[in-house]
């Protein structure tokens, strides 16, 4: 059992849990996740890891309503506990010192993008983080960001915050100005795919962090696994984080979407039950 | 090591002496051996009750007197944890099923597990006097065990084994499978301060996530495991020992010595076009999404599971016999096993190869799969089979299956399951450095399962590659013995 020490209302769908774990926080890395279920017969779901406080013993966790087990999640409270929360999973990133590091995170991508920002400032590089959302309201995490980042771009869909336009634009702009030894993005799939495209062309080595669907999170099932330059990786133990152009983007697109139907009659029933009670 | 001195002595008690004389010989090869008493099969491929229920008192006393309670046992060879077989047999012959219960206790830690899942046709039965000298039905020596251990379980009288004064020294498994589970046991009863620590959220390993309800119950496991707390034994779930904490934080808390029985975690696939399209899963997730998960046969889960009209399981060994049987009972019309060899070679339990047949699971033998056909969103609905035919033996003496050129089949199906074994969890090898391990990924052990690293020793699938939970009880049971020596050994050192 792990207990929610305070609970934070980013945007609309997204909110920020600072949680009792205290084994977890010493030992995670930026890119590590744990795998969360939230009550008996509840789901395994795999959530990145966004900050740790080793002092207090708490891990931060930001979750986006999507369905059912992220529901159930940010409908607990303040002093409720998260039934099991095991971790930290998957390789952690590798962060060093390199120069210019590229940083681009969409959504609630965002979320898992921030440690590894802070990491890549403390590591000594100039950090430049360009974050995407669809508008101003779903931006988060800005400040935190710009806390350790040289400089921020922002570009929304539809132009109310920031500049108007998809991540890509704002990927471009930097890369066109100046070298960058490396980049990371981390969002939907779709953005990611796009994103790699991108800085292809400026011959910058990218990473990708792959959110997928997990069972155990320690390589046992294979239901995150993802074709990777022609060869199956297991997202939970070769990942999360992948060189963004060998990644068939398109096939974990399709994996994600397994469950869709089932996933959408049960969140329904689900809501439809919570207005009911 | 089977001590024949010690057997010796306690055949020669009065009490079996006795027994032996009640009925001679040739009346007890005379009888027939039992059968056992199955749910019938077109009413249990719908629900995920046990497909054996048991045996009762009168059969499972009519069975014990068909045992010899031979000079020299040769049955006990075949047991990997060295039951005193005989002696538990003769005490069912003598009505004390208590008796026999605490016998079996003696030396297996999950009597009502073993009973259930052990291959006995390949091991004590298969050395069984009968088996090999009268070319009979063997003793039903697993019946037998499986009836002792669920009376004792049912009649509330359940003996905890003794264990020894606390030693006050700290030890820790990683991993709750069958070969952690026994290595617990016997360190809690020489009195360690013993901890399992496990990944998942329940305890038990792959008897939990792997092995169907229908074939051992989840109570079963849990009653165990609540013997073990009885013992002291304390269980750590949700821990990651490398992960949540590294070998070294153990050791500074104190850990004297670590076992490490993770498993056979990773799930091999055939690396073949189409594999990873939706509802191709590999049989550790289908059966860990129904069986620990509760997907599907639970209504209030929220986990799903692919269910369809047709599901193919590729292989012929006990996982998939499991895999296919479960999907039968979730509603699939034509639930198929795809074989590349003839249904002789198949490795899987006679026993569940029977049980399937029975319950209207269809065999493809000599049929392997080499592509899937996804439709556009990306879900299987088609798969091509090449077939087979038998050729020469190969390395493990079974005739290999070669393609017959240009012969291939094409099958409509929803969901594949993929059984075609597993592989050595890497977690635990990758963050030990200086661990020896095989190119398989299996960790090197000396005889007694002590690894390259002194305070770490390994036993089961991580060590075997992948074999049966007998088989890894009996080498948690090693470990043990062998970690025991090496800290006393080391202790004594120290003063």
């Amino acid at each position: 059992m792990n207990k929610i020490i305070s609970k934070e209302n980013l945007s609309e769908k997204v909110t920020k849990l600072v949680i009792d774990a205290p084994e977890i926080a010493q030992t995670r890395k930026p890119g590590h996740f744990v795998i969360v279920r939230v009550e008996n017969n509840g789901e395994r779901i795999p959530l990145t890891i966004a900050d740790s406080d080793t002092h207090n013993g708490t891990i931060t966790l930001i979750i986006q309503e999507v369905g059912v087990t992220s529901a159930k999640l940010i409908a607990l409270n303040q002093g409720d506990s998260v039934l099991d929360i095991v971790g930290p999973l998957g390789k952690a990133t590798n962060i060093h010192k390199i120069g210019t590091v590229l940083c681009a995170g969409g959504g609630v991508g965002i979320a898992p993008l921030f440690p590894i920002v802070k990491g890549y400032k403390e590591a000594g590089n100039r950090v430049i983080t360009v974050l995407a959302a669809r508008n101003k309201d779903l931006l988060i995490l800005e400040n935190e960001i710009r806390h350790y980042s040289d400089e921020v771009i922002i570009m929304t869909d539809d132009g109310s915050y920031g500049q108007k336009g998809l991540v890509t634009v704002g990927l471009e702009l930097v890369m066109q100005r100046e070298p960058v030894a490396e980049a990371i993005v981390i969002g939907p799939a779709i953005m990611m795919k796009f994103a790699a495209l991108t800085t292809k062309k400026y011959n910058v080595p990218t990473q990708a962090s792959l959110n997928t669907i997990m069972v155990d999170g320690t390589g046992m099932c294979g239901a995150c696994r993802v074709t990777v330059g022609g060869e199956t990786k297991f997202v939970c133990v070769d990942g999360p984080e992948f060189d963004a152009n060998l990644v068939d983007f398109d096939q974990m697109l399709q994996r994600l979407s397994a469950y869709k139907d089932d996933e959408t009659v049960h969140f329904h029933e689900y809501q439809t039950c919570k207005t009911h009670k | 090591m089977k001590d024949l001195e010690y057997y010796k002595i306690e055949r020669a008690q009065q009490w079996r002496e006795e027994l032996r004389k009640n009925l001679k010989a040739k009346d007890r090869t005379s009888l027939d051996r039992c059968q056992m008493v199955e749910q019938d099969p077109m009413q249990r491929n719908t629900n995920f009750s046990e497909v054996n229920l048991g045996i009762s008192e009168e059969i499972a006393y009519n069975e014990s007197r068909r045992c010899l309670d031979c000079a020299d046992p040769t049955c006990i060879d075949g047991c990997p944890v060295n039951i005193n077989i005989p002696k538990f047999i003769k005490k069912i012959e003598l009505k004390d099923f208590l008796g026999a219960a605490a016998i079996l206790k003696e030396t297996n830690t999950l009597p009502a597990v073993c009973g259930r899942v052990c291959p006995q046709e390949k091991q004590c039965e298969n050395s069984c006097f009968y088996t090999v000298k009268l070319a009979k039905p063997p003793v039903a020596i697993g019946f037998l065990e499986r009836f002792a251990a669920d009376y004792e379980r049912n009649s509330g009288k359940i003996s905890i084994p003794e264990v020894s004064k606390s030693n006050r020294l700290k030890v820790a498994s990683v991993g709750s499978g069958p070969a952690g589970l026994a290595w617990a046991a016997d360190m809690a009863r020489i009195g360690y301060d013993v901890t399992v620590f496990e990944a998942l959220h329940e305890i038990g390993g792959v008897l939990k996530y792997g092995i169907p309800e229908f074939r051992l119950p989840n109570e079963i496991i849990d009653f165990e495991i609540e013997n073990l707390k009885k013992m002291g034994v304390k269980f750590r779930p949700n821990f990651i020992v490398g992960k949540t904490k590294h070998f070294d934080d153990l050791r500074n808390e104190g850990f004297k010595a670590f076992f490490v029985g993770s498993g056979a975690g990773l799930p091999n696939f055939m690396n073949i076009p189409g594999e990873n399209s939706i509802n191709i899963l590999s049989s550790n997730e289908y059966l860990t999404r129904i069986n620990l998960m509760g997907a599907i046969r639970n209504v209030n889960s929220d986990t799903p599971a692919p269910n369809g009209k047709v599901v193919a399981v590729i292989g012929g060994g006990n996982t998939a016999m499991d895999s296919v049987r479960t999907a039968k009972r979730l509603g699939a019309e034509r639930a198929i096993i795809v074989y590349r060899r003839s249904r002789e070679e198949m490795p899987a339990r006679i026993e569940e190869v029977h049980h399937a047949i029975e319950e209207g699971i269809e065999f493809l033998n000599l049929h392997n799969p080499i592509e899937y056909i996804a439709d556009e969103k990306g879900f299987v609905k088609k798969m091509i089979l090449q077939k087979m035919e038998l050729g020469e033996p190969d390395s493990s003496g079974r005739r290999k299956p070669v393609p017959i050129q240009g012969v291939t089949e094409t099958i409509d199906v929803d969901v594949v399951v993929v059984a075609v074994g597993v592989s050595p969890n890497p977690l635990v090898p990758s963050v030990l450095e200086n661990l020896e391990v095989t190119k398989w990924g299996t960790i090197v052990v000396n005889e007694n399962m002590q690894s390259s690293i002194e305070d770490v020793f390994a036993g089961g699938d991580i060590v075997r590659g992948g074999a049966t939970v007998i088989l890894a009880m009996g080498d948690g049971r090693k470990a043990a013995e062998g970690m025991n020596k090496y800290i006393q050994e080391k202790f004594a050192e120290k003063k």
